[in-house]
Protein backbone atom coordinates (compact mmCIF):
# COMPACT_ATOMS: atom_id res chain seq x y z
CA UNK A 1 0.00 0.00 0.00
CA UNK A 2 0.84 3.60 -0.56
CA UNK A 3 1.07 6.45 2.47
CA UNK A 4 1.64 10.12 2.41
CA UNK A 5 4.05 10.82 5.39
CA UNK A 6 4.21 14.27 7.17
CA UNK A 7 7.52 14.13 9.52
CA UNK A 8 8.54 16.56 11.63
CA UNK A 9 12.44 17.57 10.63
CA UNK A 10 14.65 19.92 12.62
CA UNK A 11 18.53 19.52 13.02
CA UNK A 12 18.73 20.25 16.56
CA UNK A 13 17.31 22.25 20.01
CA UNK A 14 18.38 25.58 18.32
CA UNK A 15 17.15 25.14 15.11
CA UNK A 16 13.72 25.43 14.17
CA UNK A 17 12.22 22.30 12.72
CA UNK A 18 9.43 21.88 9.89
CA UNK A 19 7.01 19.23 8.54
CA UNK A 20 8.40 17.32 5.14
CA UNK A 21 6.16 15.44 3.24
CA UNK A 22 7.35 11.95 1.58
CA UNK A 23 5.95 9.13 -0.39
CA UNK A 24 6.02 5.45 0.88
CA UNK A 25 5.39 3.83 -2.01
CA UNK A 26 6.07 -0.04 -1.00
CA UNK A 27 4.40 -0.50 2.77
CA UNK A 28 3.96 -4.03 3.46
CA UNK A 29 0.40 -4.26 6.23
CA UNK A 30 2.80 -6.72 7.96
CA UNK A 31 5.47 -4.28 7.94
CA UNK A 32 5.55 -2.71 12.02
CA UNK A 33 5.55 0.96 11.95
CA UNK A 34 9.60 1.39 12.53
CA UNK A 35 9.85 -0.97 9.93
CA UNK A 36 8.17 1.34 7.80
CA UNK A 37 10.49 4.26 8.70
CA UNK A 38 13.37 2.02 8.54
CA UNK A 39 12.57 1.38 4.49
CA UNK A 40 11.78 5.06 4.35
CA UNK A 41 15.34 6.18 5.68
CA UNK A 42 17.08 3.17 3.30
CA UNK A 43 15.20 5.17 0.68
CA UNK A 44 16.17 8.66 1.88
CA UNK A 45 20.12 7.00 2.07
CA UNK A 46 20.26 5.88 -1.22
CA UNK A 47 18.64 9.05 -2.47
CA UNK A 48 22.04 10.71 -0.73
CA UNK A 49 19.30 12.40 2.00
CA UNK A 50 19.57 12.52 4.95
CA UNK A 51 17.63 9.59 6.94
CA UNK A 52 15.05 10.50 9.97
CA UNK A 53 16.35 10.21 13.17
CA UNK A 54 13.88 8.30 15.38
CA UNK A 55 14.34 6.23 19.28
CA UNK A 56 14.18 2.92 19.22
CA UNK A 57 15.54 -0.38 20.56
CA UNK A 58 13.92 -3.22 22.33
CA UNK A 59 10.93 -3.21 19.09
CA UNK A 60 8.81 -5.60 21.05
CA UNK A 61 7.13 -3.15 23.70
CA UNK A 62 9.14 -2.84 26.99
CA UNK A 63 12.08 -0.55 26.30
CA UNK A 64 10.11 2.71 25.86
CA UNK A 65 12.71 4.37 23.25
CA UNK A 66 10.32 4.93 20.66
CA UNK A 67 8.97 7.98 21.25
CA UNK A 68 6.74 9.36 18.02
CA UNK A 69 3.59 10.97 17.96
CA UNK A 70 1.79 9.19 15.05
CA UNK A 71 -1.68 11.59 13.87
CA UNK A 72 -1.99 13.22 16.89
CA UNK A 73 -1.84 10.56 18.95
CA UNK A 74 1.96 9.26 21.04
CA UNK A 75 2.37 5.58 19.79
CA UNK A 76 -0.24 5.62 17.24
CA UNK A 77 -3.73 5.00 17.00
CA UNK A 78 -3.93 1.10 19.23
CA UNK A 79 -4.29 1.38 22.73
CA UNK A 80 -2.00 0.09 24.91
CA UNK A 81 1.01 -0.48 22.70
CA UNK A 82 4.24 1.62 21.63
CA UNK A 83 4.72 2.47 18.42
CA UNK A 84 7.49 -0.76 17.64
CA UNK A 85 4.26 -2.76 17.89
CA UNK A 86 1.97 -0.83 16.11
CA UNK A 87 1.58 -2.65 12.45
CA UNK A 88 0.92 -0.98 9.36
CA UNK A 89 -2.43 -3.17 8.83
CA UNK A 90 -3.62 -0.36 10.84
CA UNK A 91 -3.79 2.11 8.55
CA UNK A 92 -4.86 2.10 5.10
CA UNK A 93 -3.81 2.61 1.57
CA UNK A 94 -3.26 6.22 0.62
CA UNK A 95 -3.91 7.42 4.61
CA UNK A 96 -2.06 10.18 5.09
CA UNK A 97 -0.10 10.12 8.23
CA UNK A 98 1.38 12.74 10.86
CA UNK A 99 4.70 11.83 12.80
CA UNK A 100 6.17 14.40 15.59
CA UNK A 101 8.29 13.95 18.53
CA UNK A 102 6.99 14.37 22.09
CA UNK A 103 6.34 18.22 21.98
CA UNK A 104 7.65 19.59 25.44
CA UNK A 105 9.84 21.55 26.79
CA UNK A 106 11.64 19.53 29.51
CA UNK A 107 12.23 17.21 26.36
CA UNK A 108 14.48 18.98 24.05
CA UNK A 109 14.65 17.60 20.49
CA UNK A 110 18.17 15.79 19.63
CA UNK A 111 17.54 15.38 16.09
CA UNK A 112 13.88 15.01 14.04
CA UNK A 113 11.89 12.61 16.15
CA UNK A 114 14.62 11.87 18.61
CA UNK A 115 14.16 13.70 22.10
CA UNK A 116 16.43 14.33 25.25
CA UNK A 117 14.33 12.50 28.32
CA UNK A 118 16.87 12.90 30.88
CA UNK A 119 14.63 14.62 32.30
CA UNK A 120 12.19 11.44 33.54
CA UNK A 121 15.97 10.05 34.84
CA UNK A 122 16.52 13.16 37.20
CA UNK A 123 12.99 12.54 38.53
CA UNK A 124 13.32 8.54 38.88
CA UNK A 125 17.06 9.53 40.81
CA UNK A 126 15.45 12.33 43.03
CA UNK A 127 13.40 9.46 44.64
CA UNK A 128 16.57 8.24 46.08
CA UNK A 129 17.58 4.78 47.68
CA UNK A 130 15.52 2.35 49.57
CA UNK A 131 16.50 1.15 52.53
CA UNK A 132 17.50 -2.65 52.55
CA UNK A 133 19.44 -5.01 54.76
CA UNK A 134 22.89 -5.85 53.44
CA UNK A 135 24.12 -9.35 53.68
CA UNK A 136 22.49 -12.68 52.82
CA UNK A 137 19.48 -12.15 50.59
CA UNK A 138 16.18 -11.92 52.31
CA UNK A 139 14.00 -15.73 52.05
CA UNK A 140 11.52 -15.54 49.33
CA UNK A 141 7.94 -13.91 50.86
CA UNK A 142 9.47 -13.43 54.19
CA UNK A 143 7.84 -10.07 54.34
CA UNK A 144 3.96 -10.62 54.07
CA UNK A 145 2.59 -8.12 51.51
CA UNK A 146 -1.26 -8.42 50.31
CA UNK A 147 -1.90 -9.96 46.79
CA UNK A 148 -4.07 -7.01 46.04
CA UNK A 149 -1.33 -4.39 46.95
CA UNK A 150 1.37 -5.72 45.38
CA UNK A 151 -0.63 -6.26 42.22
CA UNK A 152 -1.14 -2.69 42.20
CA UNK A 153 2.27 -2.61 42.83
CA UNK A 154 3.23 -3.94 40.19
CA UNK A 155 0.49 -2.09 37.83
CA UNK A 156 2.42 1.22 38.96
CA UNK A 157 5.85 -0.76 38.13
CA UNK A 158 4.81 -1.58 34.41
CA UNK A 159 5.84 1.81 33.75
CA UNK A 160 8.55 1.85 30.91
CA UNK A 161 9.64 5.56 31.22
CA UNK A 162 8.41 6.06 27.57
CA UNK A 163 6.70 9.16 28.13
CA UNK A 164 4.21 9.39 26.08
CA UNK A 165 2.22 10.61 28.86
CA UNK A 166 3.98 13.94 28.73
CA UNK A 167 3.82 13.81 24.97
CA UNK A 168 -0.24 13.10 25.08
CA UNK A 169 -1.18 15.44 28.22
CA UNK A 170 -2.10 18.93 26.53
CA UNK A 171 -0.32 20.62 29.60
CA UNK A 172 3.13 18.73 29.49
CA UNK A 173 3.00 17.17 32.81
CA UNK A 174 4.73 14.32 34.26
CA UNK A 175 2.05 13.78 36.49
CA UNK A 176 1.13 10.37 35.83
CA UNK A 177 5.14 9.44 34.71
CA UNK A 178 6.08 10.70 38.24
CA UNK A 179 2.87 9.07 40.13
CA UNK A 180 3.47 5.39 38.91
CA UNK A 181 7.63 5.59 39.98
CA UNK A 182 6.28 7.21 43.45
CA UNK A 183 3.35 4.38 43.54
CA UNK A 184 5.26 1.61 42.62
CA UNK A 185 7.81 2.14 45.80
CA UNK A 186 5.35 3.68 48.24
CA UNK A 187 3.17 0.55 48.20
CA UNK A 188 4.95 -1.69 49.43
CA UNK A 189 6.95 -2.02 52.71
CA UNK A 190 10.22 -2.24 51.30
CA UNK A 191 9.30 1.62 50.09
CA UNK A 192 7.84 2.60 53.64
CA UNK A 193 10.36 4.39 55.90
CA UNK A 194 11.49 7.20 52.72
CA UNK A 195 7.74 7.10 51.78
CA UNK A 196 7.00 11.18 52.78
CA UNK A 197 10.61 12.01 51.39
CA UNK A 198 10.48 10.36 47.70
CA UNK A 199 7.08 11.83 46.73
CA UNK A 200 8.40 15.10 47.92
CA UNK A 201 11.78 14.48 46.23
CA UNK A 202 10.20 13.71 42.70
CA UNK A 203 7.37 15.92 42.64
CA UNK A 204 10.22 19.27 43.61
CA UNK A 205 12.05 17.52 40.64
CA UNK A 206 8.85 17.09 38.28
CA UNK A 207 8.60 20.39 39.12
CA UNK A 208 12.07 21.84 38.80
CA UNK A 209 12.22 20.17 34.96
CA UNK A 210 9.46 22.59 34.39
CA UNK A 211 6.96 19.95 33.25
CA UNK A 212 3.18 21.40 33.13
CA UNK A 213 0.53 20.74 36.06
CA UNK A 214 -2.24 18.09 36.01
CA UNK A 215 -5.63 19.10 35.26
CA UNK A 216 -7.35 15.70 35.42
CA UNK A 217 -7.74 15.56 31.43
CA UNK A 218 -6.92 11.65 31.62
CA UNK A 219 -5.34 12.21 28.10
CA UNK A 220 -2.30 10.28 29.92
CA UNK A 221 -3.83 7.15 30.63
CA UNK A 222 -5.03 6.86 27.45
CA UNK A 223 -1.62 7.27 25.46
CA UNK A 224 -0.08 5.21 28.22
CA UNK A 225 0.77 1.99 26.26
CA UNK A 226 1.58 0.22 29.82
CA UNK A 227 -2.68 1.35 30.43
CA UNK A 228 -1.34 2.59 33.86
CA UNK A 229 -4.08 4.56 35.03
CA UNK A 230 -4.63 7.74 36.55
CA UNK A 231 -5.93 6.19 40.18
CA UNK A 232 -1.83 6.37 40.46
CA UNK A 233 -2.11 10.34 40.22
CA UNK A 234 -4.82 10.84 42.94
CA UNK A 235 -2.37 8.22 45.16
CA UNK A 236 0.67 10.66 44.44
CA UNK A 237 -1.46 13.77 45.76
CA UNK A 238 -2.87 11.76 48.51
CA UNK A 239 0.64 10.76 49.57
CA UNK A 240 2.17 14.04 48.72
CA UNK A 241 -0.32 15.88 50.81
CA UNK A 242 -0.11 13.77 54.13
CA UNK A 243 3.78 14.03 53.71
CA UNK A 244 3.87 18.23 53.76
CA UNK A 245 1.42 17.54 56.60
CA UNK A 246 3.61 15.20 58.56
CA UNK A 247 6.91 17.19 57.48
CA UNK A 248 5.31 20.02 59.41
CA UNK A 249 4.98 17.53 62.43
CA UNK A 250 8.02 17.50 62.54
CA UNK A 251 9.27 20.97 61.83
CA UNK A 252 10.12 21.94 65.63
CA UNK A 253 13.04 18.90 65.47
CA UNK A 254 15.38 20.74 63.45
CA UNK A 255 15.70 19.30 59.86
CA UNK A 256 13.26 17.13 58.58
CA UNK A 257 15.07 15.37 56.25
CA UNK A 258 16.33 11.74 56.14
CA UNK A 259 13.06 10.25 56.57
CA UNK B 1 4.03 29.60 57.25
CA UNK B 2 6.61 28.72 55.61
CA UNK B 3 5.61 24.87 55.54
CA UNK B 4 2.04 26.38 53.65
CA UNK B 5 4.53 28.12 51.22
CA UNK B 6 6.41 25.70 50.12
CA UNK B 7 3.60 23.34 49.79
CA UNK B 8 2.05 25.82 47.73
CA UNK B 9 4.86 26.41 45.76
CA UNK B 10 4.54 22.95 44.13
CA UNK B 11 2.46 21.75 41.65
CA UNK B 12 -0.44 19.60 43.56
CA UNK B 13 0.08 22.06 46.10
CA UNK B 14 -1.30 24.89 44.02
CA UNK B 15 -3.64 22.18 42.33
CA UNK B 16 -5.38 21.32 45.81
CA UNK B 17 -5.78 25.32 46.47
CA UNK B 18 -7.57 25.12 42.89
CA UNK B 19 -9.41 22.11 44.69
CA UNK B 20 -10.66 22.89 48.10
CA UNK B 21 -11.57 26.51 47.01
CA UNK B 22 -13.45 24.96 44.33
CA UNK B 23 -15.31 22.60 46.94
CA UNK B 24 -16.54 26.04 48.45
CA UNK B 25 -17.86 27.09 45.34
CA UNK B 26 -19.59 23.38 44.74
CA UNK B 27 -21.50 24.27 48.57
CA UNK B 28 -22.28 27.46 47.62
CA UNK B 29 -23.32 27.12 43.70
CA UNK B 30 -25.72 24.33 45.38
CA UNK B 31 -27.23 26.03 48.26
CA UNK B 32 -27.69 29.31 46.11
CA UNK B 33 -29.50 27.40 43.74
CA UNK B 34 -31.70 25.51 46.51
CA UNK B 35 -32.43 28.94 48.11
CA UNK B 36 -33.40 30.51 44.53
CA UNK B 37 -35.77 27.73 43.53
CA UNK B 38 -37.96 29.22 46.61
CA UNK B 39 -39.24 31.22 43.70
CA UNK B 40 -41.70 28.55 42.47
CA UNK B 41 -43.45 28.66 46.26
CA UNK B 42 -44.49 32.55 45.31
CA UNK B 43 -43.26 35.70 46.18
CA UNK B 44 -43.91 35.59 50.37
CA UNK B 45 -41.46 32.50 50.45
CA UNK B 46 -38.30 34.13 48.55
CA UNK B 47 -38.81 37.40 50.22
CA UNK B 48 -38.77 35.84 53.74
CA UNK B 49 -36.27 33.78 52.44
CA UNK B 50 -33.92 36.73 51.61
CA UNK B 51 -34.97 38.65 54.44
CA UNK B 52 -33.78 35.86 56.75
CA UNK B 53 -30.15 35.82 55.07
CA UNK B 54 -29.86 39.62 55.36
CA UNK B 55 -30.72 39.06 59.21
CA UNK B 56 -27.93 36.87 59.99
CA UNK B 57 -25.57 39.93 60.63
CA UNK B 58 -22.34 38.92 61.15
CA UNK B 59 -22.40 35.67 59.62
CA UNK B 60 -23.12 36.80 56.20
CA UNK B 61 -20.46 39.16 55.93
CA UNK B 62 -18.02 35.74 57.36
CA UNK B 63 -19.60 33.67 54.30
CA UNK B 64 -18.94 36.67 51.79
CA UNK B 65 -15.57 37.30 52.74
CA UNK B 66 -14.77 33.10 52.41
CA UNK B 67 -16.65 33.29 49.09
CA UNK B 68 -14.95 36.27 48.05
CA UNK B 69 -11.12 34.65 48.99
CA UNK B 70 -11.97 31.32 48.02
CA UNK B 71 -13.01 33.17 44.45
CA UNK B 72 -10.08 34.88 44.11
CA UNK B 73 -7.21 32.04 45.34
CA UNK B 74 -9.09 29.93 42.79
CA UNK B 75 -8.63 32.72 39.98
CA UNK B 76 -5.12 33.19 41.38
CA UNK B 77 -3.87 29.43 41.19
CA UNK B 78 -5.69 28.53 37.43
CA UNK B 79 -3.82 31.69 36.54
CA UNK B 80 -0.60 30.77 37.52
CA UNK B 81 -1.15 27.24 36.48
CA UNK B 82 -2.13 28.12 33.54
CA UNK B 83 1.24 30.13 32.44
CA UNK B 84 2.90 27.25 33.60
CA UNK B 85 0.99 24.89 31.16
CA UNK B 86 1.66 27.28 28.41
CA UNK B 87 5.37 27.34 29.16
CA UNK B 88 5.52 23.19 29.06
CA UNK B 89 4.86 23.28 25.53
CA UNK B 90 5.86 25.60 23.62
CA UNK B 91 5.98 23.70 20.48
CA UNK B 92 2.63 22.65 19.82
CA UNK B 93 1.65 19.92 17.83
CA UNK B 94 0.90 20.20 13.95
CA UNK B 95 -2.17 17.30 14.66
CA UNK B 96 -3.71 16.63 17.84
CA UNK B 97 -6.16 13.82 18.51
CA UNK B 98 -8.66 13.93 21.66
CA UNK B 99 -8.78 10.54 23.02
CA UNK B 100 -9.91 10.25 26.36
CA UNK B 101 -10.46 14.00 27.70
CA UNK B 102 -14.18 15.44 27.96
CA UNK B 103 -15.43 18.64 26.51
CA UNK B 104 -15.74 19.91 29.98
CA UNK B 105 -12.42 19.57 30.98
CA UNK B 106 -10.76 21.13 27.87
CA UNK B 107 -13.44 24.37 28.66
CA UNK B 108 -12.62 25.10 31.83
CA UNK B 109 -10.33 27.63 31.66
CA UNK B 110 -12.98 29.52 28.90
CA UNK B 111 -15.78 28.47 30.91
CA UNK B 112 -14.06 29.97 34.30
CA UNK B 113 -13.71 33.51 32.60
CA UNK B 114 -17.59 33.60 31.33
CA UNK B 115 -18.15 32.74 35.43
CA UNK B 116 -15.83 35.20 36.64
CA UNK B 117 -18.05 37.80 34.44
CA UNK B 118 -21.15 36.34 35.16
CA UNK B 119 -20.62 37.06 38.73
CA UNK B 120 -19.24 39.87 38.71
CA UNK B 121 -22.05 41.21 36.46
CA UNK B 122 -24.92 39.11 39.16
CA UNK B 123 -23.75 41.12 42.17
CA UNK B 124 -24.64 44.32 40.25
CA UNK B 125 -27.57 42.54 39.14
CA UNK B 126 -29.32 41.16 42.02
CA UNK B 127 -27.52 42.50 45.04
CA UNK B 128 -26.56 45.87 44.50
CA UNK B 129 -29.20 46.82 41.56
CA UNK B 130 -26.80 48.86 39.37
CA UNK B 131 -26.23 46.76 36.31
CA UNK B 132 -26.81 47.80 33.15
CA UNK B 133 -30.13 46.26 31.75
CA UNK B 134 -31.10 45.52 35.39
CA UNK B 135 -34.30 45.73 37.15
CA UNK B 136 -36.65 48.71 37.29
CA UNK B 137 -37.74 49.39 39.83
CA UNK B 138 -35.09 47.74 42.12
CA UNK B 139 -36.33 47.26 45.85
CA UNK B 140 -33.83 45.62 47.90
CA UNK B 141 -37.03 44.03 49.99
CA UNK B 142 -38.63 42.86 47.31
CA UNK B 143 -36.40 40.44 45.96
CA UNK B 144 -38.87 38.07 44.15
CA UNK B 145 -39.67 41.33 41.57
CA UNK B 146 -36.24 42.32 41.27
CA UNK B 147 -35.82 38.71 39.67
CA UNK B 148 -38.82 38.90 37.63
CA UNK B 149 -38.17 42.33 36.40
CA UNK B 150 -34.26 41.52 35.73
CA UNK B 151 -35.22 38.38 33.83
CA UNK B 152 -38.07 40.02 31.41
CA UNK B 153 -34.92 41.36 29.39
CA UNK B 154 -34.34 38.91 26.97
CA UNK B 155 -30.51 39.63 26.50
CA UNK B 156 -29.93 39.46 30.52
CA UNK B 157 -31.66 36.11 30.53
CA UNK B 158 -29.65 34.60 27.71
CA UNK B 159 -26.07 35.81 29.33
CA UNK B 160 -27.95 34.19 32.24
CA UNK B 161 -28.60 30.96 30.65
CA UNK B 162 -24.84 31.21 28.61
CA UNK B 163 -23.40 31.62 32.17
CA UNK B 164 -25.47 28.11 33.68
CA UNK B 165 -24.46 26.45 30.56
CA UNK B 166 -20.55 27.29 31.45
CA UNK B 167 -21.21 26.49 35.19
CA UNK B 168 -22.88 23.01 34.70
CA UNK B 169 -20.01 22.09 32.59
CA UNK B 170 -17.85 23.62 35.20
CA UNK B 171 -19.15 21.36 37.55
CA UNK B 172 -19.49 18.58 35.02
CA UNK B 173 -15.32 18.04 35.58
CA UNK B 174 -14.53 19.92 38.54
CA UNK B 175 -16.52 18.11 41.03
CA UNK B 176 -14.98 15.20 39.94
CA UNK B 177 -11.45 16.61 39.43
CA UNK B 178 -11.17 18.05 42.79
CA UNK B 179 -11.69 15.24 44.46
CA UNK B 180 -9.20 13.19 41.93
CA UNK B 181 -6.83 16.13 43.17
CA UNK B 182 -7.20 15.77 46.79
CA UNK B 183 -6.64 12.23 46.62
CA UNK B 184 -10.02 10.79 47.59
CA UNK B 185 -10.44 8.63 44.60
CA UNK B 186 -9.43 5.19 43.28
CA UNK B 187 -10.92 2.57 41.33
CA UNK B 188 -13.88 2.03 43.68
CA UNK B 189 -15.48 5.58 43.56
CA UNK B 190 -13.87 6.79 39.99
CA UNK B 191 -17.93 6.14 38.42
CA UNK B 192 -19.28 7.09 41.09
CA UNK B 193 -17.55 10.21 41.18
CA UNK B 194 -17.71 11.10 37.71
CA UNK B 195 -21.34 10.19 37.35
CA UNK B 196 -22.16 12.84 40.44
CA UNK B 197 -20.32 15.46 39.11
CA UNK B 198 -22.19 15.07 35.62
CA UNK B 199 -25.40 15.14 37.63
CA UNK B 200 -24.69 17.86 39.89
CA UNK B 201 -23.99 20.05 36.69
CA UNK B 202 -26.55 19.04 34.90
CA UNK B 203 -29.19 19.86 37.63
CA UNK B 204 -27.46 23.11 38.00
CA UNK B 205 -27.92 23.92 34.72
CA UNK B 206 -31.32 22.83 34.77
CA UNK B 207 -32.68 23.98 38.20
CA UNK B 208 -31.17 27.96 37.25
CA UNK B 209 -32.05 28.46 33.55
CA UNK B 210 -35.40 27.48 34.93
CA UNK B 211 -36.47 30.53 36.46
CA UNK B 212 -35.30 33.21 33.54
CA UNK B 213 -37.24 30.54 31.31
CA UNK B 214 -40.10 31.02 33.89
CA UNK B 215 -39.97 34.54 33.58
CA UNK B 216 -39.94 34.74 29.76
CA UNK B 217 -42.40 32.93 29.04
CA UNK B 218 -44.93 34.32 31.81
CA UNK B 219 -45.17 31.71 34.12
CA UNK B 220 -43.61 33.99 36.90
CA UNK B 221 -45.12 37.41 37.10
CA UNK B 222 -44.29 40.80 39.11
CA UNK B 223 -46.56 40.80 42.32
CA UNK B 224 -48.57 44.20 43.23
CA UNK B 225 -46.62 45.17 46.70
Amino acid sequence: MKLKLHIWRQDNAKTAGKMVSYDANHVSPDMSFLEMLDVLNQELITKGDDPVAFDHDCREGICGACSMVINGIPHGPQRATTTCQLHMRSFKDGDEVYIEPWRAEPFPVIKDLAVDRAALDRIIAAGGFISVGTGAPPDGNAIPIAKEISDLAMDAAACIGCGACVAACPNGSAMLFTAAKVSHLNLLPQGEPEKDQRVINMVAQMDAEGFGNCTNYAECQAACPKEISIQFIAKMNRDLIRAKLREGNNAGSGKTGGA
Amino acid sequence: MTGVLSFYRTSIGKKVVMAVTGLIGVGFVIGHMLGNLQIYLGAEALNKYAAFLKSTGELLIVVRVVLLTAVILHIIAAVQLTIENRKSRPQRYVKKQHVESTFASRTMRYGGFILLLFIVYHILHFTIGKAPGGPQPFDVHNVYNNVVYGFQNLWVSLFYILAMLALGLHMAHGVWSLFQTLGLNNRRFNRLLRNAALGIGTLLFLGNISIPIAVLVGFLEPVAK
